[in-house]
């Protein structure tokens, strides 16, 4: 079984998550980025920061995942900061 | 070829023969050089070498030959998709497997007998109207069938599936078939290294020179090479390969998960499908039922197999065919997919002058190893993208002309 850590409920099986996709850099909700944002979805080899769900209580955070070696490195609710990006 | 195959059959003295010959010294210069030998790469090399008379062309290959997505698929080949330019593109792709054995006297086993997709509400038999009508269209056999049909075509599927699935009626496509995923890129390897073809295992690629909007080196592990045309099909690292050479690629990586089952007496003589389950099932031509469903629910660019995904993929099977409760898994595995926002493939020109896109395969690239091997040897040789390969290019997300068949693919293959 594997185990996602949601950040109100602690450890669960990852069955009670859904993936909802990379997170975006509120930067590129411009006119002339609309093309990347909209189809151009980050896929590094490597380290993703993306948004997950936990279905039965419906807490929306934020993941940092190893699309390499699908390890959870980290989950945290999002940040009261207007600029998602800037979150280290 | 049969009779070929049958005086061989026949003969006495069987003299050992080696259809791929050993990866030779890299020389220091290719016309073009293939990045990817698996079956579409290896496709693109034999048209090359035996259609358009380029014989100096190298296949570069990370790992063994055609042990990527080739090994991984499912074998399935079809054609009834949603819109008119993958029609009429998977139409060839079917036609060259019509005569694969025969083009490359390699037996490919290529078996027509037909794909059933199940319908199991009333949403998928309106789809199956909508892309058995565009299949008329355009020229394949695709027709919707009633409930009735499917019992008569596939007789041993559940039809009520305990009340909550009943089948309603299917779409019924007799030019599917499948082939021996191996046999079909050895065979373009073999006819393609004979005319001078040289193909280059574990042979990894780590990066471009690039001047003037054109690629003028290829770095590999065991050297550099320079090269006239540079073709990338690199399965499930295409979106690596293009980052390397500058081109950001719309493709996200998915496993895609799989298995067999024992051997069994052959019962099951049609391709079956249902679209609602997420499942397909078809019997080998050595009596393992090969399972097949949709990807895993997120991002991830490893071929782990999971226990969820597996599990889905009994569940589907078993309510499709209880019966087989009692079999055994005999092998299971995982293959990273290179899936694009429309569920379409990027084909053609690049923004660089001399590096040309076989990529985003996702979910159905063996059943267009062929013609985009094909066309894509007719694109680089002339110089110039076929219609047929037009709507498929790059730019088209920059013009949102986008090719839409998540539905006619999500575990329809």
């Amino acid at each position: 079984m594997k185990i996602m850590t949601c950040p109100l409920n602690g450890p669960r099986n990852i069955s009670e998550f859904q993936w909802l996709g990379p997170v975006h850099d509120d930067a590129e909700l411009t006119a002339a980025a609309l093309v990347r944002h909209l189809f151009f979805a980050p896929n590094p080899m490597g380290v993703l920061r993306e948004w997950w769900r936990h279905t039965p209580s419906n807490t929306v955070f934020i993941a940092e995942r190893n699309l390499i070696t699908d390890e959870i490195l980290r989950t945290y609710l999002k940040p009261a900061a207007d600029n998602i990006a800037s979150v280290a | 070829m049969p009779i070929e195959l049958l005086k061989y059959g026949l003969r006495r003295g069987h003299r050992p023969f080696r259809d791929i010959p050993p990866t030779p010294d890299l020389r220091k210069h290719y016309d073009v050089v293939i990045i990817g030998g698996g079956g579409h790469g290896l496709a693109a090399a034999y048209y090359l070498s035996n259609h358009h008379g380029v014989r100096n062309v190298a296949v570069l290959e990370k790992g063994y030959l055609a042990g990527g997505n080739t090994a991984r698929n499912t074998t399935t080949v079809r054609s009834n998709y949603l819109t008119p330019p993958s029609i009429a593109f998977y139409r060839e792709g079917v036609s060259l497997f019509e005569a694969m054995s025969e083009e490359l006297g390699f037996n490919v086993m290529f078996s027509q007998r037909g794909q059933l997709t199940l319908a199991h509400s009333d949403a998928a038999m309106r789809s199956f109207r909508l892309r058995a009508e565009m299949g008329n269209h355009v020229g394949i056999r695709a027709e919707l069938v009633d409930a009735k049909t499917v019992q008569e075509l596939c007789p041993h599927v559940n039809m009520d599936l305990g009340g909550q699935h009943e089948v309603l009626g299917g779409l019924w496509h007799a030019d599917g078939g499948t082939a021996r995923h191996d046999a079909v890129a050895w065979g373009y390897a073999k006819r393609a290294a004979e005319k001078g073809v040289e193909i280059h295992q574990r042979t990894e690629v780590e990066g471009f020179g690039i001047a003037n909007g054109r690629i003028t080196e290829v770095r590999t592990n065991r050297g550099t090479i320079a090269a006239g045309q540079v073709l990338q099909a690199a399965g499930g690292m295409n979106g690596r390969i293009a980052e390397m050479a500058g081109i950001p690629l719309p493709i996200r990586c998915f496993p895609l998960q799989a298995m067999v089952t024992q051997p069994l007496k052959p019962f099951l003589d049609i391709l079956l499908s249902s679209s609602n389950l997420h499942t397909y099932l078809v019997q080998s031509s050595r009596g393992e039922i090969v399972i097949g469903g949709g990807t895993d629910p997120y991002q991830l660019a490893s071929t782990r197999s999971s226990l969820p995904q597996k599990e889905s993929l009994a569940t589907g099977a078993l309510q499709l065919m209880p019966f087989l409760h009692n079999i055994k898994i005999l092998r299971q595995w995982a293959g990273i997919t290179d899936i694009t926002p429309d569920f379409s493939p990027i084909m053609g020109a690049s923004p660089l002058q001399n590096y040309w896109l076989d990529a985003g395969w996702g979910t159905w690239g063996f059943k267009a190893t062929g013609v985009a091997g094909k066309r894509m040897a007719e694109t680089i040789a002339t110089g110039r993208v076929p219609d047929i390969l037009a709507p498929f290019s790059l730019e088209r997300f920059s013009r949102f002309e986008l090719l839409n068949e998540m539905g006619a693919t999500a575990a329809g293959h």
